[in-house]
């Protein structure tokens, strides 16, 4: 259990030196915010009604940015076979990591959402179905996309392949994290039906992708 | 069974079967083609354009059933590291992405008449482009990572990701559909088949079947040609090294 605490500490402490992670994920989504009203228009009525829409897919964008290094870095300096020779299963350890991913890049996304809501003309229920459903799925992104960067750890400029392979299998989490927020502020669905599916996913995927991306980084050794 | 899993036997196997597999394929399409084109009627209310149907319904059938060709390689490599298993997974993920997209055009060409549209956002097509999305994935996995082995590992644990994933895409899609649009309009005529129509499907998707497995084994051949020339082109640049001698079976250094 010590042991992954501290696993926990290093790898949040990576993210917040390296780069600014969390940061750089934030501004990203904030420019993906910017740019939809510069294509389809800035009609405040139509932005409001796409806007969870919008915050959706640019979360999951910017979630993406920094997957492909969850494993890279340690793959390429060699801890991650000093990992793998530890008495914690390797399972648990990606467990951890993608945690820590989470805390330092998804955490961020869910607390500027609501800020970015606000540019979309989102009112108050609408926020806070955004910024919930937002809280609940993005882990199950972070731990999805472990699985496609644990796949692509040793290819140099495997950032788009994992992109590639990972989207299609982010379809669900997209579907009914959309149809969560958008229930959150009216409409024929209540909202706990997608939010509840959502809490699914999200188990789902912290409960079974950590074993298939440990066994893709073990295939690499 | 299992002495087929020797590459060479497997060879052997395979050249023997291949024009009789084939043969049948092209005799099961012949019949199927005849079937659809003379003997099954035109809708009446889709007139002509149902023939359609004689390839597209064999097309989205073997779209899931290569997928499921595929895991059984996949745990053929993963708990059993047979070679074999490898090449036939490497195999059939070009061949189901081309019968998926083949699904998706010829829907499309039935769509326009029927529907009036090349595409809708239907449940059933949107998870068909899903799937045709994940048959892409993987072949572009399998063109990314050189060393053969590694490749079918890295494959096999995506195929079986995408296996428990499919159902709950499936099902989201469903869900999502229902949410935003009726069903009502994307109906199809009736749920019931004619005999005279569904037999020439039975017979174009057996001979599509076929068709699959004859390309499938002329597909495995290669991959297995394409390993021992590249074990072959190592061992001979070792070879022309001084110093260096390769095991001709493990190509490693001794």
């Amino acid at each position: 259990m010590g042991a992954l605490v501290a696993l926990f500490v290093r790898e949040v402490r990576l993210a917040r030196r390296i780069g600014g992670g969390g940061a750089m994920g934030v501004v990203f989504f904030l420019i993906l915010v910017t740019i939809t009203p510069f294509a389809i228009g800035p009609d405040l009525n139509l932005l409001s009604r796409i806007g969870p829409a919008i915050l959706w897919i640019a979360a999951l964008l910017a979630s993406l940015l920094g997957l492909d290094r969850l494993f890279q870095s340690d793959h390429e300096d060699g801890s991650l076979d000093l990992l793998r020779m530890t008495d914690t299963p390797l399972e648990l350890i990606v467990a951890v990591k993608c945690l820590a991913h989470w805390t330092a890049t998804g955490l961020p996304l869910v607390i500027a959402a609501p800020l970015f809501g606000l540019m979309l003309a989102l009112d108050g229920p609408a926020l806070g179905g955004v910024a919930a459903s937002l809280l609940v799925g993005t882990p199950a992104l972070t731990f999805i996309g472990a699985i496609g960067a644990a796949l692509t750890v040793s290819l140099r400029r495997g950032g788009l392949l994992m992109a590639v392979l990972i989207l299609p299998f982010t379809v669900p989490v997209l579907i009914f994290g959309v149809s969560a927020a958008g229930a959150a502020s009216g409409g024929t669905v209540p909202f706990w039906t997608p939010f509840l599916a959502l809490c699914a996913l999200t188990l789902g995927a912290m409960a079974l992708a950590p074993f298939a991306a440990a066994a893709a980084l073990r295939g690499e050794g | 069974m299992l002495r087929y899993a020797n590459p060479a036997n497997f060879l052997r196997l395979a050249d023997a079967l291949i024009p009789w597999v084939g043969g049948l394929a092209a005799l099961l399409a012949l019949v199927g083609l005849y079937g659809a084109f003379f003997v099954a009627p035109a809708d009446y209310q889709q007139g002509e354009t149902v023939r359609i149907m004689f390839i597209h319904v064999p097309a989205a059938w073997l779209s899931t059933f290569i997928y499921g060709v595929m895991t059984l390689s996949a745990l053929g490599t993963l708990v059993w590291r047979h070679p074999l298993a490898d090449a036939a997974q490497k195999a059939a993920a070009p061949l189901g992405a081309a019968f998926t997209f083949v699904c998706l055009v010829t829907g499309s060409l039935w769509g326009k008449p029927m529907w009036g549209t090349w595409w809708v956002w239907d449940a059933r097509l949107t998870s068909v482009l899903v799937l045709f999305l994940i048959y892409l994935g993987l072949v572009a996995l399998w063109r990314t990572i050189e060393e053969p082995s590694r490749a079918a590992r890295a494959a096999a644990i995506l195929t079986l990701v995408g296996v428990v994933n499919l159902p709950i895409i499936k099902f989201s899609v469903d869900w999502w559909n229902t949410l935003h649009q009726p069903a009502s309009v994307f109906r199809m005529g009736g749920p019931t088949i004619d005999k005279s129509m569904l037999w020439p499907l039975f017979v174009m998707a057996l001979a599509a079947t076929f068709l699959f497995l004859t390309l499938h084994l002329m597909a495995v051949r290669n991959e297995i040609l394409r390993r021992r020339l590249r074990r072959l082109s190592i061992v001979a640049a070792a070879d022309e090294t001084p110093g260096h001698r390769l095991d001709l079976e493990t190509g490693a250094a001794r």
